[in-house]
């Protein structure tokens, strides 16, 4: 992985973000932590959200994380593939959404 | 999946001083990782001693109708160790004198030791509180001289603690092998039937969750929640706990670990986990584990790596509670296994 743009080890060294601010760093994981805790919604259910929105923003650490996170609590690889499909659903809708606007701006400019 | 024990396949990995060598060299050696007897001396832990005994383990034999792809006991039904019912005489001396208050039986399968009914009927006699079968379940249903085990169960009144890797049968059949899924709701339906595992029965029915791969089990009560659901839901079936158990680094699981590249990983996971509260209750500290040709151990890793006790008492013939109780409690690398997150035991986490 030397030449490579991500090494799967730094996912380990994420913590380390706080050495160089740490106020701030902390203030994150504070906020981070809290989130994935058990709410209304339960930690099973943000770990598959988690998941999706991980493959949307194409973060491969966030979806080694959350794949591993995701067998650790039992979910199954079905579970987690629809939640890809998911995030992928909203994803190409929200590119397709757009094709609204160039509809209206063709509409606009043409006679 | 394979259908024969590390031993019978003559694999590097069933020889027990290949095992300690992998997980006292490589990461730990290089110094990437700290040492498990490091780690704890940190925390005024080494040597780690035991506290009260409360509990006897015996393994009445590593042969096992199953060939589970992370079973520690590289159990399977090529193996021939098997407690006789001499040695089992002299464990049932140890049972009615000694302080513990939990019988724990275990195997492979340990049904499948001519000699179980015989030993659990002299045992029940003893007066000890919670007298544990490890039962695969599947066991119950391989053979018809086995059907009424779920009988027998309820009448010495044991308390049944059988393994459970998932809800679902693809998980379960990939780890433990196929049709293991089918069978073992089938077996967990009858324990049900005889008033196992009922909200407010006696009759203890307890599942052990472990994982079923490189990864550590996640919160227990959350697990034991969705499996409570999901077997409740799909088959009518009920159990009192679940128990989560982290994989230890040894024999098959080992095996696994490393042909699947995931060795390193899973031991960096372990040490990150590692959780200094846990140290207090590892199951060492208040167990003994027999194995089948009755020499004693302080736990069934320990067994499995040959590692008797430090004590000059070292076989269930010389049983001396005092003498034993003094030693110190031999550890290693796959420690970290015990103490990792909530810790891990027979029984599930420890803090
Ligand atoms: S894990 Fe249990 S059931 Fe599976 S092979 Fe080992 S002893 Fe048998
Ligand atoms: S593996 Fe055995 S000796 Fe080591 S901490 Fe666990 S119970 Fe104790």
């Amino acid at each position: 992985m030397a030449n490579s743009y991500y090494d799967p080890s730094d996912l380990r060294k994420f913590g380390n973000i706080t050495e160089w601010s740490e106020e701030l760093g902390t203030k994150f994981f504070d906020y981070y932590n809290k989130v994935f805790e058990e709410g209304a919604l339960s930690a099973r259910e943000k770990s598959l959200i988690a998941l999706a929105v991980s493959h949307v923003v194409k973060c491969p650490y966030c979806i080694d994380a959350y794949t591993k996170d995701g067998l650790q609590r039992g979910i199954t690889k079905e579970e987690m593939m629809e939640a890809v499909h998911a995030g992928a659903a909203i994803e190409s809708g929200a590119t397709l959404v757009h094709g609204v606007q160039m509809m209206n701006k063709y509409n606009k400019l043409s006679m | 999946m394979a259908t024969k024990s590390l031993k019978a396949r003559h694999l590097e990995l069933a020889d027990h001083n290949r095992q300690l060598e992998i997980l006292n060299g490589g990461l730990f050696e290089e110094g990437e990782l700290p040492y498990f007897k490091d780690k704890i001396a940190e925390i005024g832990e080494f040597p780690l001693k035991p506290r009260n005994l409360e509990i006897l383990q015996i393994n009445v034999g590593y042969m096992c109708n199953q060939v589970c792809e992370h079973c520690h006991v590289d159990a399977g039904p090529d193996r021939k160790e098997i407690m006789t019912r001499e040695t089992m005489e002299l464990c049932l001396e140890v049972i009615r004198n000694t302080g513990a208050h939990t019988l724990d039986l275990t195997g492979g399968a340990p049904e499948m030791n001519p000699d179980f009914r015989w030993f659990v009927e002299e045992a029940s006699k003893a007066g000890i509180k919670d007298f544990i079968v490890r039962s695969n379940l599947t066991i119950i249903r391989a053979n018809k001289k086995y059907h009424d085990l779920p009988q027998f169960f309820k009448k010495h009144n044991i308390h049944v603690v059988s393994s459970m890797p998932h809800y679902t049968k693809g998980k379960t059949d990939k780890q433990r092998g196929d049709g293991v899924f089918d069978k073992s709701i089938k077996a967990l339906q009858e324990l049900n039937a005889v008033g196992y595992g009922m909200p407010d029965s006696p009759l203890r029915l307890d599942l052990v969750y472990n994982p079923s791969g490189a990864f550590l089990p996640s919160d227990q009560a959350a697990m034991e929640r969705d499996f409570k659901k999901a077997l409740k839901e799909d088959f009518d079936i009920s159990f009192h706990n679940l128990f989560a158990i982290t994989n230890l680094p040894i024999s098959r699981f080992l095996d696994y670990l490393i042909a699947s590249e995931n060795y390193d990983d899973y031991m960096i996971s372990l040490v990150d986990a590692y959780n200094p509260s846990a140290v207090q209750n590892v199951m060492c500290t208040n167990t003994i584990s027999v194995s089948w040709d009755g020499w004693l151990y302080d736990c069934d890793f320990n067994q499995m790596l040959d590692l008797k006790v430090a004590s000059k008492v070292q076989h269930i013939r010389e049983y001396n509670e005092d003498i034993l109780q003094n030693r110190n409690i031999i550890i290693s690398q796959h420690c970290y296994g015990c103490t990792a997150g909530a810790g891990s035991s027979c029984q599930g986490v420890v803090t």
